[in-house]
Parts: C-alpha cells; sequence; structure tokens
C-alpha cells in the first residue's frame, strides 16, 4: 500500500498535511518539546530577578525602579537612570538601592544626587523660581492660542453675518446681471 | 491695522526666538556642578599605581601596589585630583599638563591624585607606561561610588580642593598646565578661591 496521509488531513486541513512531510512534522514536535520544557525551565542568570524570595524585596525594587525613573543618566540626552544602559547609570541605581537599604528616605536619596549633580539631575524640575516657567509656558501658549482661535472664530462669524446682509441686499442685482442665472 | 498686527507677532515672537538664541549658547552636554564651595567628598581610594615612574615601569601587575589614600588625610594641602580612563583621548591631551604641573609643585603642600573612572587598572597601567609614566598617584573607584560621589558625567574631569577641604574649582575636560598653576597659584596666596570658578 502507497502511503496516504489521514483522511481527516486531506479533507480538513489539505495544505498543512502535504506541506508538512514527515521532517515537518518532527521538527514542529521539536519546537513543541522545547516550548514546554522552556516553560517548565527555572529562570536562569541575565534576567532581572533578584535572588531574595519574592515579596521581600518587591517594595524596594518598586522604590528604586521609580526613584531610577525620575533621576536623569548623567551621560544620556534626556534619558532617565531607568531607562539608560549606560554603566554610570547602573552604577547609581546601585547608589540608589544601596541609600534606600540603608534606611534613607526617597527624598534623602533625591537630595543627595542633587547636592552632586545640581537640580539639572531630576527629570521633573522643582516648581520654584525659573522652573516654573516650564509649567506655566505651556498653559500660557496654550490659554493665547484658545484667545486666538475664539477672537479669529469670532471675527469670522461677525464678517460672515454681515457678507449674508450685504448678499441678500444686492442677490436682485445678481440674479439680475444678464448670463448670472443661467448655467446651462 | 497693520501696525498693530506687527506690534502682536513682535511682542510674541522676539521673546520666544530670544530664548531659542539663549538655549543655542548653551552646551546641554555641561551640567554646573553645585560642588565647588562645599566640602568635598572623602573618599578611602586603593592605589593600583603609586606615582614612581620607575617602579611602574617594573612592576608586573596592579595589584602588586595596594595602599590606600584618604582625602581627609591630606587637608591643609591643595590636592587636585584628577578623574580619567584609559579610553579617554582627551585624557591623553591633558596628561603632560598634569604630569608637568605635579613636578613643579612637588614637595610644596600641592598634592595630585588621579582617580580611575569605569576602566581596569591592568590597561590603566599599559596606559601610563604608554604615556612615559606618571609621577602622582592613581586610585581605583570600584563601582564608580567616589565618581558619583563628585557629579562625574564624564572624564576628564579636575577638582582642585583647597587646604580648608572644599572643593575650588571644577574643570571638566582636558585641563591646560596654565590653567592648573593659575588656580593653584591662588589657592596658595589666599588659601580659597572663589566658589564660582567651574
Amino acid at each position: 500500500m502507497t502511503a496516504q496521509p489521514p483522511a481527516t488531513e486531506r479533507q480538513g486541513r489539505p495544505g498543512l498535511g502535504r506541506g508538512l512531510g514527515w521532517i515537518g512534522r518532527a521538527l514542529l514536535l521539536l519546537a513543541l518539546v522545547t516550548f514546554v520544557i522552556m516553560l517548565c525551565a527555572p529562570r536562569v542568570r541575565g534576567q532581572e530577578v533578584s535572588a531574595a524570595p519574592p515579596g521581600a524585596n518587591a517594595e524596594l525594587d518598586a522604590q528604586v525602579r521609580k526613584l531610577s525613573a525620575e533621576l536623569r543618566c548623567p551621560v544620556c540626552q534626556g534619558l532617565s537612570l531607568a531607562d539608560s544602559p549606560s554603566e554610570l547609570s547602573q552604577e547609581m541605581k546601585n547608589v540608589v538601592r544601596a541609600q534606600l537599604e540603608s534606611g534613607k528616605s526617597p527624598d534623602e536619596v533625591k537630595a543627595y544626587f542633587v547636592g552632586r549633580y545640581g537640580e539639572w539631575i531630576l527629570l521633573e524640575p522643582k516648581p520654584h523660581g525659573w522652573n516654573l516657567l516650564v509649567y506655566a509656558l505651556p498653559l500660557l501658549l496654550v490659554l493665547a492660542g484658545l484667545a486666538g482661535v475664539f477672537f479669529l472664530a469670532r471675527r469670522w462669524t461677525l464678517a460672515g453675518a454681515g457678507g449674508h446682509v450685504a448678499e441678500s441686499q444686492s442677490a436682485p442685482d445678481v440674479i439680475g446681471t444678464p448670463g448670472a442665472g443661467s448655467r446651462e | 491695522m497693520n501696525w498693530k498686527h506687527a506690534t502682536i507677532a513682535a511682542a510674541a515672537g522676539v521673546p520666544l526666538i530670544a530664548l531659542l538664541g539663549f538655549g543655542l549658547t548653551r552646551d546641554p552636554k555641561i551640567i554646573p556642578s553645585p560642588l565647588p564651595g562645599r566640602d568635598a567628598p572623602d573618599f578611602a581610594l586603593r592605589v593600583f599605581a603609586p606615582g614612581d615612574t620607575a617602579s611602574v615601569a617594573t612592576a608586573t601587575t596592579a595589584s602588586a601596589l595596594a595602599d590606600t589614600i584618604r582625602l581627609a588625610a591630606l587637608r591643609g594641602e591643595v590636592v587636585v585630583i584628577n578623574f580619567w580612563a584609559s579610553w579617554c583621548a582627551g585624557c591623553g591631551v591633558e596628561h603632560e599638563a598634569l604630569v608637568s604641573v605635579a613636578r613643579r609643585y612637588d614637595g610644596q603642600g600641592v598634592r595630585f591624585v588621579g582617580v580611575l573612572y569605569n576602566d581596569t587598572p591592568d590597561l590603566a597601567m599599559r596606559w601610563i607606561r604608554r604615556m612615559g609614566g606618571q609621577n602622582y598617584p592613581s586610585l581605583q573607584d570600584e563601582g564608580s561610588r567616589t565618581a558619583i560621589d563628585y557629579g562625574l558625567y564624564g572624564v576628564p574631569e579636575t577638582f582642585i580642593i583647597g587646604p580648608d577641604g572644599r572643593v575650588a574649582y571644577k574643570h571638566a575636560g582636558p585641563v591646560t598646565e596654565q590653567l592648573l598653576i593659575e588656580k593653584i597659584e591662588a589657592l596658595r596666596t589666599s588659601s580659597t578661591i572663589p566658589a564660582a570658578g567651574s
């Protein structure tokens, strides 16, 4: 007897059954086995998982992540420590962690970095002095834009209303002009 | 009516253009340091290059030269701290100036120390040999803790500490002989120089 694919494959999924062959099926099986092994395998080095039991350092990890996102990477352009892969950022994150572990509050850790790098190190500047411009200017510009739109719209509306009056007054003349009414 | 429009456009546009123009005059890579005028962050770092040209040349490994330098122990002297690395091009540019000024003030209450940043002592030793030696000690900064303490954002960076233990001056980029002598002399004559030196 000649080997034929099962009837279900022939009828239900003809493309998949014929296309695979025994090599394809073996590869599929291998892929499935690999996938199952990967699911069962423990996490290995290189992944960001602390050696401590889950929950013990979760709060500290969250604090380190939050603070790292608020501090600027000194050797990057506009990146936070959290987003930067640079070695200095890694070391700075280690400092953040070490200081939090030693009992310092997040504000004290921030104050340490501000003392070393100035307020520049904060991605979000403190709202005082000239820094207020950063917060106020966008709002002022939006307000100015809205005011501009409002005044322009009002002018156009008034001009439009005036135009209608003029049009209705001059309408008979327009219709009366030769050639204006006929569009053939 | 045209004058009115022009005035409104000028009132809105000129400050914006002035602000953008001001932005162009500033280098975003230069970070103003808050350290000048403040107490210099203390450190105790291991010496990997002792600062003697002969011994650097004969030493086979960096670990054979273990010793520690503590900044607090140098109080009363002018201390020049130079952060450097063997991969840093600017460090090669300023090396001769540092060595020359260190020689000039040898034994006169002025101490030079190099602090290695993001580099290995072995590579650094090779670099020192290639540059013809270094007449002041270089220290190893594990985990860049001292670099971060000094608000470092690149190399080379040089800090000049006064006899009172305060940071008198910070310079980012290669230093020149003239600049070093000028700052050191100002500290030696008045024992303090203006804080806004950077």
